[in-house]
C-alpha cells in the first residue's frame, strides 16, 4: 500500500487525519463541567502552534521532552509537537514523588519539561537544583504560577502563541524536521516501573507503535467513530498506544476526564466503545455495585438477583454467539431491559464494543460478571517491551483463565524452564544507555524474554500465565511454588485487597493480607462495628474470622491442583498498613516488590514461621508530601486450615 | 505606612483604604461588646481579627458586614459614609462574607448553593426566569461559567452535584467559601474558616485564601482562633480582648506586644 509507505510517524498520521477527518472530534477534555472539544483539523493547528513555539525556545532534534501531568488534550499535543521538532517525549508518572522523578530526568538528560499543573512544576524545581539540565520548563494550567521566577518558564499557552506569531521563521525548520522522521525514528520512551531495581528508558520507534497499532487495530475492528477514556498514567505504555497509537492509526476520539476523582462520572457521560482498565477497576465497580444491591429495597434485591441468574447462565453464550434457546433468549431480553441496560448504563459500559483488562489476574466471578451483562470484556497479555501487544483474546473465545492467542505479527515460544519468549513487529529498539540490560532481554534474533512462566493450552491454543518466572521457586522439600498463583486467588475475595506469600525455600507457605477498606468498612457498618483507622479494622478479631475463612477455602482450591498443592497457606496475618508505593513496596502499577517487602517486615515473616502469637512491630511510612512517620503496632498471627491432598508424595519428584 | 499603601514582606502591593472603622461602640442594652475601636482594612490585604473568647470579634465582623449597626462611630466604605442598610444591599456594595456555623441550603447540591451566591449579581425578572427564556437563559449560563470557574479554582469538581448534607464539615466550608466568592465581593469576610479542621484540611484552607487573595485581588478580612495559621496567613492583625483594641500591626510586632502576650498567656498576679 503506497500510502501505508508514507505514514511513517505520528506527525504523518496527523497530516492524515486533519485530511481525512478534519470535522471529527479527535479530543474532548472535561472542564468547567462541560466537555470541550477539538476536531482534527483544530486540533492539528494546536499541536503545529505548540511545535513551532518548542522551536523558537531552542528545541534540538534527538532531545529528550519529559511531560507530566494527568492525561489532558495539552500534554498530548504537546507529545506529538515534540516529536514534529525531532525530540523524543518521555511522559512520566504524575505522582512519582520528586525523588524518582529526579532518577529518570537524569537519566533521559531531558532539557525540556512539560508540566501539567503547579504540583508538578514544583517537583522539578524541587530536583532542578541539583540537576542543572532542565533548561526550560512549561506548564498548562496557570493558576499559582504568578510569582515564579518566570526566566526559563513559560506558559504552554504563551509558548503556542509565540509560535504561531513566529510561524514565518520556523515554518521552513519544521517541515524539515518533520520530513526527517523516519519508521526507525524513535516515537516515544517510556520508564517500565521497575518491579526490581531502577527505571529502565524503553525506547520504541516510529515503526513500533504504527505497525502495532496498525496489527490490532484490525483485530478489534476499531474504527474513526470510536470513543476511549484516557484515564491511565500517560507514562504507561498503554495509554500511548490506545491515546495515541491506536487514536492516530484509526483516528478514534480522546476523552479524558475533569480529574481522577470525577472518573466515574465522566465515564458515564462520555460512555466510551473501546475501554481498557485494569482489573482493580472493574473489581471497584463491582464492589460499589454489590453495596449498594445490599443497600436496595427488597423488590429491586429480587429482581437483580433473578436477573443476574439468568444473565449468569446465558449471558456469555449470547455475547459470544453460541446457540441458545428462544425462552432464554427472551428471557435475557427482558432482563436486559429492565436490569442489565440501566445498570450498564449507571456503569457507563452501555456503547462498550470492545473492553479489556490486562497486568493482573482477574477473578473468574468479576470477569463473568460483566461477560454477562452483554459486555465484550477479553484479556491480553504484555509489556512495555513489546509495544504492549503480546497476547490478546479473539471475540468469541473468551475464558477468565487465558491471555488468548498471538496478538497479528507476533510470535511466542515457550523455553524449557517455561519462561515465555516473543518476537513481533513491537519489540522495542533498546534500552536508553543500558546496553547490557538490552542484551540481557533482547537475544540476537530479536526473542525477548517476558521473565513470566506460562504454557499453551493444548486444546485451544490460548497462552496460560502462571506467574513471573522468578517468582517461581521450590519449596524445602522440592515442591514447586507460585506466589502469584496463591496471592491471585486471595485477592478475588473483595475483602482482600492485596496479598503476599512467602515460601520459597521454606517448608510451608505464609501470607501477608491487606483488608480493601471500602469492602470490609461497608461489612463493619453493617455489623455496627466501630473502629477508628485502617490498623484497628485490619486488627479486629472478627475480620481476622472473616479472612482465616477465605485462606481456608483458597488452601481448599489449591490443594485441588496436585502440582501447586504444597503451596496452602498455614499461617498469616493482616498487616496493619496498606502496601504503597510511595514507601517503595509497590510500583507505581501497583504490582508487590517482594524483596522489599521482604525486608522491611522480616520480623513479621519471622513470626508467622516461629510460632508467635502475635508480633510488636515498627513501620515506616512516607506521606503523600515526602515526610516521613512511623507506625506501631502489634500484629496478630493466624493459623489457617489446610487440606491435606489425596496424592503427594510420589508427585514431588516430578515437580 | 502611607495612605496610598505598602508592600509586604513577600513583595505584593497593598493599595489604599478600603474600609475604615471610626470609633466603633457597639452595646447589647447595658454590655458593651466594642468599646471604641478603630482601624482600617486595605485593599489587597489579608487582615486578621484575633482574639480570646468573648473578645468580641464575631460582633466586630457583623458590623462590618452591616448586620450590627454600631450605636456610635462611623464605617466607611469606598471613600463613603455608611448609612444603616439591608443585608443584600450590603452584598450588593461587594462584601461577602462565611459563618461560624456553616449556613448552606442542606438539602441543595453544591452547584445550586454557589449559584444563589450570583443572585445580587442576576439582572431578569422572577417571571423571566421561570420561564427560562431568552436572556434570562443567556444571562444563567454566563453566570454557570462563572461558577464553574470558581469549582475548579477550589476543585470540588467530583461534588458538584451532590446535596450539601452529605457533605464532610471541611468540604462543606469549602462550598461556603465557594458561594461567597461567587458574589465576586471586592471585600471576602471569613468567620474562623478553620474551626473544627484537621491540620490538612487547614493547609488546604490556607492555600485557597492566599489563592483567591492572589489570583482575584479580593481584600480578606478574617476571624480565626488558631494563631499560628493568622500568623502565617495575615499582613496585618487587630488584637481584641474584652471588646478592647489592644494591637494592631504586622503578625510580628503584634506577638511581641506585652498586652497582647498577656491577653493570650495570663499574667502572674503579684
Amino acid at each position: 500500500m503506497a500510502a501505508t509507505d508514507e505514514l511513517t510517524s505520528i506527525p504523518a498520521l496527523l497530516a492524515r487525519n486533519a485530511r481525512l477527518y478534519a470535522g471529527r472530534p479527535a479530543w474532548r477534555e472535561k472542564e468547567f463541567g462541560i466537555w470541550q472539544s477539538w476536531t482534527w483539523d483544530e486540533g492539528a493547528a494546536e499541536i503545529r502552534g505548540i511545535a513551532l513555539g518548542f522551536l523558537a525556545l531552542g528545541l534540538n532534534p534527538g532531545d529528550h521532552v519529559a511531560i507530566i501531568g494527568r492525561n489532558r488534550p495539552a500534554l498530548y499535543w504537546s507529545m506529538i509537537a515534540a516529536q514534529m521538532c525531532g525530540a523524543v517525549p518521555v511522559p512520566l508518572y504524575q505522582d512519582a514523588v520528586a525523588e524518582e522523578m529526579a532518577y529518570v530526568l537524569e537519566n533521559c538528560g531531558a532539557r525540556f519539561v512539560i508540566c501539567g499543573d503547579q504540583e508538578q512544576v514544583d517537583k522539578v524545581i524541587e530536583v532542578q537544583d541539583r540537576l542543572h539540565l532542565v533548561e526550560q520548563i512549561v506548564y498548562v494550567d496557570k493558576r499559582g504560577m504568578r510569582k515564579y521566577d518566570h526566566s526559563r518558564m513559560n506558559a504552554l499557552a504563551d509558548v503556542e502563541a509565540e509560535g504561531k506569531a513566529g510561524h514565518f521563521r520556523f515554518e521552513a525548520e519544521l517541515e524539515a524536521r518533520i520530513a526527517a522522521l523516519t519508521y526507525d525514528s524513535t516515537c516515544v520512551m517510556l520508564y517500565t516501573s521497575g518491579t526490581t531495581g531502577k527505571p529502565k528508558g524503553v525506547v520504541l520507534s516510529n515503526r513500533n507503535i504504527i505497525e502495532t497499532a496498525r496489527n490490532t487495530s484490525g483485530f478489534d475492528k476499531l474504527r474513526p467513530g470510536d470513543d476511549v477514556l484516557a484515564y491511565l498514567p500517560m507514562a504507561w505504555v498503554g495509554d500511548f498506544i490506545f491515546s495515541v497509537g491506536q487514536a492516530m492509526w484509526t483516528g478514534f476520539c480522546v476523552n479524558c476526564p475533569e480529574s481522577a476523582a470525577t472518573m466515574m462520572t465522566d465515564l458515564r457521560e462520555v460512555g466510551p466503545t473501546y475501554f481498557f482498565a485494569p482489573p482493580r477497576v472493574f473489581e471497584g465497580q463491582l464492589t460499589q455495585v454489590m453495596i449498594r444491591m445490599e443497600d436496595a429495597g427488597r423488590l429491586k434485591k429480587a429482581m437483580f438477583d433473578r436477573c443476574m441468574k439468568i444473565a449468569r447462565r446465558v449471558g456469555p453464550a449470547i455475547l459470544d454467539g453460541k446457540p441458545v434457546g428462544l425462552g432464554d433468549r427472551l428471557a435475557y431480553w427482558i432482563g436486559d431491559k429492565l436490569v442489565y441496560g440501566p445498570l450498564k448504563n449507571t456503569l457507563g459500559f452501555s456503547r462498550i464494543r470492545v473492553g479489556y483488562t490486562a497486568g493482573e489476574a482477574i477473578g473468574p466471578e468479576i470477569f463473568d460478571f460483566y461477560r454477562s451483562l452483554g459486555i465484550n470484556l477479553k484479556q491480553l497479555y504484555g509489556q512495555t517491551e513489546a509495544t504492549v501487544f503480546i497476547t490478546q483474546q479473539p471475540d468469541g473465545e473468551v475464558r477468565s483463565d487465558t491471555v488468548g492467542v498471538p496478538s497479528p505479527g507476533v510470535e511466542v515460544r515457550i523455553a524449557e524452564n517455561g519462561e515465555v519468549f516473543y518476537r513481533s513487529p513491537g519489540t522495542f529498539v533498546e534500552y536508553y544507555k543500558n546496553p547490557e540490560s538490552t542484551a540481557s532481554t533482547k537475544d540476537a534474533e530479536g526473542w525477548v524474554a517476558t521473565g513470566d512462566a506460562g504454557f499453551f493450552e493444548e486444546k485451544s491454543g490460548h497462552l496460560r500465565i502462571i506467574d513471573r518466572a522468578k517468582d517461581v521457586g521450590k519449596m524445602a522439600d522440592g515442591r514447586l511454588f507460585a506466589p502469584k498463583y496463591v496471592e491471585n486467588k486471595l485477592k478475588f475475595f473483595p475483602n482482600i485487597l492485596e496479598a503476599v506469600v512467602f515460601g520459597n525455600g521454606r517448608d510451608r507457605c505464609t501470607a501477608f493480607i491487606n483488608i480493601d477498606l471500602t469492602a470490609v468498612g461497608n461489612w463493619a457498618e453493617r455489623n455496627n462495628i466501630a473502629y477508628s483507622s485502617y490498623q484497628e479494622l485490619a486488627g479486629h478479631p472478627r475480620v481476622y474470622e472473616t479472612i482465616a475463612r477465605h485462606v481456608a477455602e483458597v488452601n481448599a482450591s489449591v490443594a485441588e491442583d496436585a502440582v501447586l498443592s504444597g503451596c496452602q497457606i498455614h499461617r498469616f496475618c493482616i498487616l496493619h498498613k496498606e502496601l504503597d508505593a510511595d514507601d517503595g513496596e509497590m510500583t507505581r502499577t501497583r504490582k508487590v516488590r517482594r524483596n522489599v517487602i521482604e525486608t522491611k517486615y522480616a520480623d513479621l515473616i519471622a513470626g508467622l514461621y516461629d510460632g508467635a502469637a502475635s508480633v510488636a512491630t515498627e513501620t515506616e511510612v512516607t506521606y503523600e508530601d515526602g515526610r516521613k512517620g512511623a507506625i506501631r503496632a502489634n500484629v496478630r498471627m493466624m493459623d489457617a486450615a489446610t487440606v491435606t491432598p489425596n496424592r503427594t508424595p510420589d508427585r514431588r519428584a516430578a515437580a | 505606612m502611607s495612605a496610598e499603601g505598602y508592600t509586604t514582606a513577600d513583595g505584593r502591593k497593598i493599595g489604599g483604604v478600603l474600609m475604615e472603622m471610626k470609633n466603633i461602640t457597639l452595646r447589647f442594652g447595658g454590655v458593651k461588646a466594642i468599646t471604641d475601636i478603630s482601624f482600617d482594612i486595605r485593599e489587597g490585604e489579608i487582615r486578621a481579627i484575633i482574639g480570646p473568647n468573648g473578645a468580641g470579634k464575631s460582633s466586630m465582623l457583623n458590623v462590618i458586614s452591616g448586620f450590627y449597626v454600631p450605636q456610635e462611630g462611623e464605617v466607611w466604605f469606598r471613600g463613603q459614609k455608611r448609612a444603616p442598610m439591608r443585608p443584600y444591599e450590603v452584598a450588593r456594595q461587594g462584601i461577602a462574607r462565611t459563618f461560624q456555623n456553616i449556613a448552606l441550603f442542606e438539602g441543595m447540591t453544591v452547584l445550586d448553593n454557589i449559584m444563589t451566591g450570583r443572585l445580587t449579581l442576576m439582572e431578569s425578572g422572577l417571571a423571566a426566569q421561570s420561564l427560562w427564556w431568552g436572556k434570562a437563559q443567556r444571562e444563567e449560563v454566563a453566570h454557570r461559567e462563572k461558577v464553574e470557574k470558581i469549582i475548579d479554582f477550589l476543585e470540588i469538581q467530583p461534588i458538584r452535584k451532590t446535596p450539601v448534607g452529605r457533605l464532610p464539615y471541611g468540604l462543606k466550608k469549602r462550598v461556603e467559601l465557594a458561594r461567597a466568592l461567587a458574589a465576586e465581593p471586592k471585600l471576602l469576610l471569613l468567620d474562623e474558616p478553620m474551626a473544627g479542621m484537621n491540620v490538612e484540611e487547614k493547609e488546604d484552607m490556607c492555600r485557597f485564601i492566599l489563592d483567591v487573595n492572589d489570583e482575584f485581588g479580593t481584600t480578606i478580612a478574617l476571624i480565626e482562633h488558631d494563631m499560628g495559621v493568622v500568623m502565617d496567613l495575615s499582613d496585618r492583625v487587630v488584637v481584641m480582648d474584652y471588646g478592647k483594641k489592644i494591637g494592631d500591626g504586622p503578625p510580628d510586632e503584634v506577638r511581641s506586644n506585652p498586652d497582647v502576650i498577656r491577653a493570650y498567656l495570663g499574667v502572674e498576679h503579684a
